[in-house]
This record gives structure tokens, sequence and C-alpha cells, in this order.
């Protein structure tokens, strides 16, 4: 910022590779937290499944993972200079009404760009989400242009909001509209704008400083507690790489180099593989049987177990989803949607796991089920 | 305790601030910042000073000498002040868009001092704590500074929870007898050669598997903290000038990490007699155990952590031990609306005159359409189509809807806990349940004995109001004034955030201890009436649930006193209590709704 007439406009409308920003914590080196790291690996992978909530204390690491886990994702490629990130390969022009003339999809030229994480910061005010009208090109030029917002920035990538249980709710209610239609539609200050805007909800916060409102916790396709590991030996390795990576950032990535290439690799195999998994008839009987069990509201509980299983199964490579798969994954798809007293504190995954032992039998031995 | 025990734990715990402020500059970058949570006066600017002194005066480059200058923070700074915007008045006069360095850019390398941090809105802790984690302010400028957050606080006030976490070292300062002590020169020589030895300085695994173990007994949950209690006593060590910690430095770190940020403090720990503590400066009997076998990992741990606790004033140890949970959680709930008189985030609700520049938002549309008849008239420049005067700025009128407060005075006295503590804490979840419903924030005072008891802050964590609740025991007299005065200090609180507030009183109005804690009806009773009295002055819709077997005349006079609505339990259900609750703050407030 030291010559502000070289830096064309404040806000960078582009979802731009982040050259500058020092290199985030690697995500293949963060210490246990299985079931956050599933949940954020299976919503890459299926973007469709609406979401991910992490609960918990501050510190454990919420934060770090999902801006790691930024950094650990395959790249995309965008439309150059398309400021909606437009996918070259989809052919009709989403962002038709706002940048048609970057976006002709047979000629234009193509960038391959990290996925965005956009941070959703507490405070923000509406303009800055939605986008408003180009202050400085009103003021300095007369124009009519729309500045995009986070909400266009975070298109085809995530949006994290730290402390969401704590964001004020009328910007809560804009962003539950945008992730539900995938579309936001600005029509404010003279502008009539539509542009496309589909991104996976990160939201993070401690409960213990004040409740997430129930519709808002319906809307996350999957909710996990964080806790900080209980046993000395996994909180002396956290320490140890923390420590590591404070000192030198640069050695400590390239050590987990190779770890985060694989990681990439499986996601990308994942989505290729995505559409061919195959869910067997018991799976999905079992899952509503489930589902019936607990007495979720709505099919909104089943859809995303079965959506994530399966992106569970081609993260780790298998052509069949299986009950374990739907084992693991039923604390964090269910266990915010059952029906709470809001004065009971008993964990709803206890809840959960008790139903899951009881629809799908005790848990076989070798089969992977993440703690509570 | 005696006298001179407390001395010397006074005088230890100075010693402990001023080692603080060398460990911060031996380590500035590690650390990222102090918290110092003191009163404002001369002991802490003469503190203050000692810390400038030592600080380098660019982080990370080290050996440079001369006194720091502080950026200070002002309260009610805007985003745009804080990360840089444009700037309107530039930009207009040039006609090109003209950036502005906000205050954590300009204080590249350097350090931002935040008074008040307690007032500090948790948004604007949210952009700070943003920027520290991603070293980044906006995109492409880089964000380099310390922290040094001055926290005031009192109770339950505190400096937001999200930037607490981030800050290393903790230190709570009494005010006392000037710095006489310190020997600026040395110390300055001391931490400026460590600085250079800090990144050889390793610790050994028996340490660290001592600092795992003591955050586990501690039950330290933020994973931050380890690290930074790493850092710490990594630092201790490149202070004394030697490479490898002994458990002295690491007690000295749990001290300055771990136990401000304790949600318990461990049994066996509370016992240790006090006179067991040495001079801190006579050889501790631990530090002859150099091998870190497994036998002795385990006493490493527990003499570590005894060792910090005895250095420790017993009433801290009580209010950790008693309310740490509360304080973290009630400090940024409550705050996140903030206590503005002009809401500044909220819907657009039309337009005014306005400056944009003191953070108010500028309406584009309005403001053009203020400027378009004026065109002809002023001059035109080739490159500025649009002449746009100050006079022109239109700012939008933001509304932001008010929450409603609950707070709940339970009657968990003898007289009523006789009968049916039980019956009340069961409407009280009822109600509890219709707040949940609402969206309502809950306060809870209870009163039982000698004096009233805030047990839960402000909040709408409803699960935490209902364990308070359950663990609410009953018995001794009936402090009714004591409570009253409580609930007028807690309505203070919430107005002061701009919310609304509604009481209801659970009790059998039978009084018998006066506002002192001195037991005796007649005065009792003329206490809370004329704490009844001035809560009445404050307009707060009140509601009185007689508790008490038959209905009583005591709390009748009691409502009447209050200006309340009355009813009587035994015929209270969930529903009657909850309408009768909306009936009573709808007659003495206004509607619930929007507030320019």
């Amino acid at each position: 910022m030291d010559d502000p007439s070289q830096t064309p406009s404040p806000l960078p409308r582009v979802a731009a590779p982040r050259v500058s920003k020092a290199a985030p914590y690697p995500f293949t080196a963060i210490v246990g937290q299985e079931a956050l790291k599933s949940a954020l690996l299976v919503a890459a992978v299926d973007p469709r499944i609406g979401g991910v909530l992490i609960l918990g204390d501050r510190g454990t690491g919420k934060s770090t993972s999902v801006r790691a886990l930024a950094a650990a994702l395959p790249s995309m490629t965008v439309v150059a200079d398309c400021p909606y990130a437009c996918d070259p390969s989809t052919s009709n022009g989403a962002c038709a009404s706002v940048c048609a003339q970057a976006c002709d999809k047979a000629t234009a030229e193509t960038v391959d760009v990290p996925v965005p994480v956009v941070d959703l910061p507490l405070g923000v005010t509406e303009d800055r989400v939605v986008g408003a009208l180009d202050l400085e090109r009103a003021l300095t030029r007369g124009e009519k242009a729309f500045e995009p917002g986070l909400l266009a920035r975070a298109h085809r990538g995530f949006l994290y909001v730290d402390e969401v249980n704590l964001l004020e709710d009328h910007i809560v209610d804009l962003l539950l509209d945008v992730a539900a239609s995938g579309e936001n539609v600005v029509e404010r200050e003279g502008l009539s704008v539509r542009h496309p805007a589909r991104f996976v909800l990160v939201g993070s916060g401690n409960p213990e400083e004040g409740d997430l409102r129930p519709q808002l916790l319906d809307r996350f396709g999957l909710a996990v507690d964080v806790k900080t590991p209980g046993d000395v030996a996994s909180r002396v390795e956290i320490m140890r790489r923390r420590d590591a990576f404070d000192t030198d950032p640069k050695a400590f990535a390239a050590r987990y180099a190779q770890a985060e290439t694989d990681l990439r690799q499986r996601l990308t195999d994942a989505r290729n593989t995505l559409a061919e998994v195959d869910v067997p008839d018991e799976i999905y009987l079992k899952t509503a049987e489930l589902c019936a069990h607990l007495g979720t509201d709505g099919v909104r509980g089943e859809l995303t177990m079965l959506r994530a299983a399966r992106a569970l199964a081609a993260i780790s490579g298998e052509a069949t989803v299986t009950l374990a798969h739907i084992r693991q994954l039923a604390p964090s798809a269910l266990g915010h949607r059952l029906r709470r007293d809001p004065l009971d504190d008993v964990a709803a995954t206890v809840r959960v796991e008790r139903a899951v032992s009881e629809v799908l039998g005790p848990e076989l031995p070798g089969s992977e089920v993440l703690g509570a | 305790m005696t006298e001179a025990v407390a001395q010397q734990l006074t005088a230890e715990a100075r010693r402990d601030a001023i080692s603080a402020a060398c460990l911060l500059a031996v380590a500035p970058q590690a650390l990222r910042g102090l918290r110092l949570r003191a009163r404002a006066g001369h002991h802490r600017d003469a503190y203050l000073d000692i810390l400038a002194a030592l600080l380098p005066t660019v982080l990370g480059a080290a050996g440079r000498e001369s006194v720091h200058r502080w950026h200070r923070l002002p309260s009610q700074t805007t985003e745009d002040r804080l990360l840089g915007g444009l700037d309107l008045v530039a930009t207009l006069a040039e006609g090109r868009p003209v950036l502005e360095p906000g205050i954590l850019a300009r204080a590249k390398g350097g350090y931002v001092l935040i008074p008040m941090a307690e007032r500090l809105p948790t948004a604007t802790a949210a952009r700070i704590s943003h920027v520290m984690d991603t070293g980044e302010i906006l995109d492409g400028v880089p964000a380099c500074f310390g922290l040094i957050a001055l926290d005031e606080g009192i109770d339950d006030e505190a400096l937001p929870e999200a930037l607490g976490d981030r800050l290393a070292i903790h230190v709570e300062l009494e005010p006392g007898p000037p710095f006489d002590e310190v020997d600026l020169d040395e110390l300055r020589e001391r931490t400026e050669a460590a600085r250079q030895a800090f990144a050889a300085t390793k610790l050994d695994d028996a340490t660290c598997d001592a600092i795992a173990a003591v955050s586990l007994a501690l039950d330290v949950r933020s994973v931050r903290a380890m690290a930074l209690c790493h850092a710490v006593t990594r630092a201790a060590a490149a202070l004394d000038g030697v490479d490898t910690a002994t458990p002295d430095h690491l007690a000295l770190a749990i001290r300055l990490v771990l136990l401000p940020r304790a949600r318990q403090i461990p049994q066996q720990a509370e016992a240790p007699p006090p006179q067991e503590q040495p001079p801190p400066d006579a050889p501790e009997p631990n530090l002859d155990q150099p091998p870190p076998d497994p036998s002795t990992q385990q006493a490493l741990d527990d003499i570590v952590l005894a060792a910090a606790l005895a250095r420790l004033p017993p009433d801290v140890l009580a209010r950790l031990a008693g309310d740490a949970r509360t304080r973290v959680a009630a400090s940024s709930t409550a705050r996140s609306g903030g206590n503005e008189t002009r809401a500044r985030h909220g819907r657009p609700a039309g337009v005014r005159l306005g400056d944009p520049t003191r953070g108010d938002r500028l309406d584009i549309v309005a403001t053009l359409r203020t400027a378009a008849p004026w065109q002809a008239l002023r001059q035109r420049k080739p490159d500025a189509p649009v002449v746009l005067q100050r006079s022109d700025f239109r700012v939008k009128r933001l509304v932001r809807p008010t929450g409603v407060t609950t707070i709940f005075l339970v009657d968990a006295s003898g007289s009523s806990a006789m009968h049916r503590l039980a019956e009340v804490k069961g409407a009280v979840e009822l109600l509890l349940a219709d707040c949940y419903v609402r969206r309502d924030h809950v306060a809870l005072i209870a009163f039982r004995g000698k004096a009233a008891e805030l047990l839960l802050p402000p909040t709408r964590a409803l699960a935490r109001a209902k364990r308070a609740l359950a663990a609410l025991p009953g018995g001794g007299g009936t402090p009714l004034a004591s409570a009253l005065v409580n609930a007028e200090a807690v309505v203070a609180d919430v107005r002061r955030r701009g919310n609304r507030a509604e009481i209801v009183v659970l009790t059998d109005g039978r009084a018998n201890v006066d506002r002192n804690g001195r037991p005796g009806r007649a005065n009792a009773e003329a206490d809370a009436q004329a704490a009844a009295r001035s809560l009445r002055a404050k307009g707060v819709g009140t509601l009185v649930i007689d508790t008490s077997a038959r209905p009583d005349p005591a709390s009748g006079r009691l409502a009447k006193a209050l200006g309340a609505a009355y009813m009587a339990l035994p015929y209270a259900d969930a529903r009657t209590l909850s309408s009768a609750v909306r009936a009573a703050s709808a007659s003495t407030a206004p509607a619930r709704g929007a507030r320019a």
C-alpha cells in the first residue's frame, strides 16, 4: 500500500491467487480431529452436502483446519479476469448479467487458481457480503457499476464464518438464503444484479458463548464437535509441530509436501469417481431406519447422510458405500438435526451413537468408528 | 494467611510482571503480545514505560535502542480505520481512488496498544484476530505488529476471548510502590542477549510432556495456549542464558500463560500448605532430577504445578475455580450488540446527512441524487464528471432490533427451599424455554444466606442457565434487598449494551436479611421496599411470582412497591406463566422493536 495509485481498488474483485500469503499450516499435519477433517474433506468433494458447522472451544484448531484445507485442495480452472470465477466447462454463462463480456466460454482464456476460502468477519456490513454500488467509480467517474462482495469471491469455494453464533441475525438470514439458492440477487441502490454464488458454508463457534439459531443449525449439512485431545501424547505432538512450524514454516511445509500432494490427488480422484460410487439398497434402508429411529425432521438428514457417505467412500477409494461409512458419519450428519430440548445439554452425538448401535448393531471389530 | 506471606506473594507477582515484560521483549513475534489487566494509573504507566524501554524498536530486528512509541487504537475504531480503506475526501479532491492505510498497517513492525480492551467490540477483536492468524491485513498487505491489550475490566468484563486467547502472556498488576528495584540497563542487556539466543533454545521432552500434562490438569482447552506456553518457557530459559529450560522456567511460563486460562484448579493442588513454599531464590528440591524417566515425569508435572499454584494469592485460586467458566463466556456474548447509541450495523432504514468518515455507511445513490441538481453550477473538471462536495454526503440510517434480557431472581432461602425450591426451578425452566423461542438473553440471580449472587451474567447459552439453576442449593435467610440491588446493577448493564431488561422475581417475599447481610425482619423488609422502589423508578417490566405455600401478603407488598404484575405459583402452568411475563413487560415497557 505504499503507492495508492498503483492499486486500482481497495477490495480485490477476483479470487486472486494469494501469492503473498504466508504458507498456512499444512492440513495433513493437524493432529487428531478426525471427525472434523473428514467432514471438511467430504464437503470439499461434494459441495452439495451443504456446509460444515464446527462447534468447540477456542484454540482447538477450527480456524487452522479450515485455512489449511484451502491450501490442500486441488486448484480450479476459471475464466481469466472473470470476477465471479466462472467455470469454463459449464456451457451457459451463469454470470451473464454482470460480466458477459469476459466469459464467452469458447474463446475465453482460462487460468488455474486456488480454491477460494473467504473469511466473513463478525460485524461485516451487508454491502460487503452481497456487493454494492462501486463507491469509487460512482464518486470519481459517475458510473453505475456493481462491486462484487464476499459472496462473489466465495463462489466455487468456501465461505468461512468464525464465531457464526455471534453473527448478526440479518447477515445470517442472507447467507442462508444465498447458500440455499446458489445465487446472489442484489436489488438495491438502483442496481439489479444476479450472479451465481455456490459455496460451501463453513461456520465455527463456541456454543458456550451463545446458542446458534435452530433454523441455522439445520441448514448445515454436517456438524462436528471438536475437543482438544485429552491425552498428553497428542498434546505434546501438537506443541512440537506448532513449534516447528513457527520456527521455520517453509521447512515444516516441505516435510508435509508429499502428504499434501497425495491428499490433493485423492480428492481429485474422489471427485471423478463420486458419481460411480454404488449405494446398495441395504444402505438406503438402514439410513432411513436410523433417521426414523432418531425422529429427525424432514428428509434432509437422510439425503445428507447418503451424499456424505458416498463422498467418504470415494475419498477412501472404495466403490461401494458400506455400513462403516454410515457409522462414521452418523454423528456429524444427524447429531444437529435431532429435535432437541434447548435446555438439554446431553451431547446429541451420544444419542446418535446409541441409535446407531441399536439400528446397525454393535460395532464390528475392524470397522472404523469415530470417537464422540 | 499471614500478612508476611501476603506481602511475599505481592512481591512475587511484581517480579513475575517484570519477567513478563522481559519475556515479551525476548520473543515479541512468537508471543504475539501481552494482556495487562490493571487499573489505569501511575503504576500501570510505570510498567508500560519499562516495557517500552525493553521492547525492540522494530519487531524481529535485534539490538536497536530507543524508547518505543505505541500506536494507540482509539475506541470505536471503524473497519476502515483499522484495516485501511478509501480516503473519501482525498478521493473526491483528486478524482482518483486514494487509499489510506489503517492503524494495523501503520504499526508496521511496531506495537498496537488497545486501551480499555474490555470494551473492545467483539467484531473488532475478530478482525484483529483474523489479521494475526493470516499475517495479512487486506490482500497483499502484510501485517507485522505486536499487541498490548490494557484490560481495565472488573468482574466479568474482560478482553474478548478471541483476542485474549492469541496473546501469550496475561499479567495482572496490583497498584504498588514504584518499580525502583528494576535495573533497566541490566535487563535490557539481558533481553538483547536472550533475543539472539532464543532461536537456539530448545525444550527437552520432559518439559514438553509437563506442559501438556499441566494444561490438561488445569483444563486449558486451547491448543494455542500450550504452544504459547512452550514459547514462553523457551524465552525464560534464553533470558537466564541457558539453552535448556529448568522447572523454574516452566513454572514461570505456567503462571503467566496457563494459569490465567485455567478452567479448573486440580483438587490436590488446593491442599498445599503455604508455608511449604521456599523463598523464590532458594533452589527448589526438584532441581536435581534431570533424567526424565517415566516415574519422575509424573513428579515433575506435580511439582511444577504445585510450585506455580503456591505462588498465587488464595483469592485468585478461588476466583479461578469459581467463575473462570462464567467469565470466559459472559464477556464476548453480551457484547456482540455493542453499546452504540446509533446503530452501525443492522438493516438500512432511510438516509440522513452525515459524515462517512465517522464510520457511518455512505449511501451512494442518495449522495449522488443530492449532488445532481448542482452539477451545472459546479465547475466541472474533465476527469470528474460528477462534482461532489462534503455537504452532499448522505449516510444510511441503520436500525438494529434491541434484544431483551430476562433477569430471573430466584429465592433459594430456607423458607422457600423447605417448600418448593424444586417447583420454582421447574417454573424457571419453563420460562427459559420460552426465552429460547424468543432468542432472549437471560441472567440469573439467586439469593440465600447473607447476600444475593449473580449466578449467570446475561447470556444466550440457556443450557448454562439450566446448569446453574440445577446446582443451586437451598437454605439460609432471605436477602431480598440485596437481590433487588443486584438486579438494578444488571439492568443498568443490560441497558448500557443497548438491550431491554425484564425481571421475573420468584420469592415468598419474606425478607429477613437486610442489604448489609444482617438478620432482622423489620430492617430487611424496609430495605427490600426501598430497593424495590428504586428499581421501579427504572421502569423495568417486572413480574413477581409468589412461591409461598399460600399467597402471602409480603410478596403482594413487594409487587406493589415494584409496580409489578403479581401471580401465585400454585396456579402457574407453562402457558399462564409465559403470558404473564409478556403482559408484565408490555404494560411497563415500550413494545419490542426497532431503534434508530
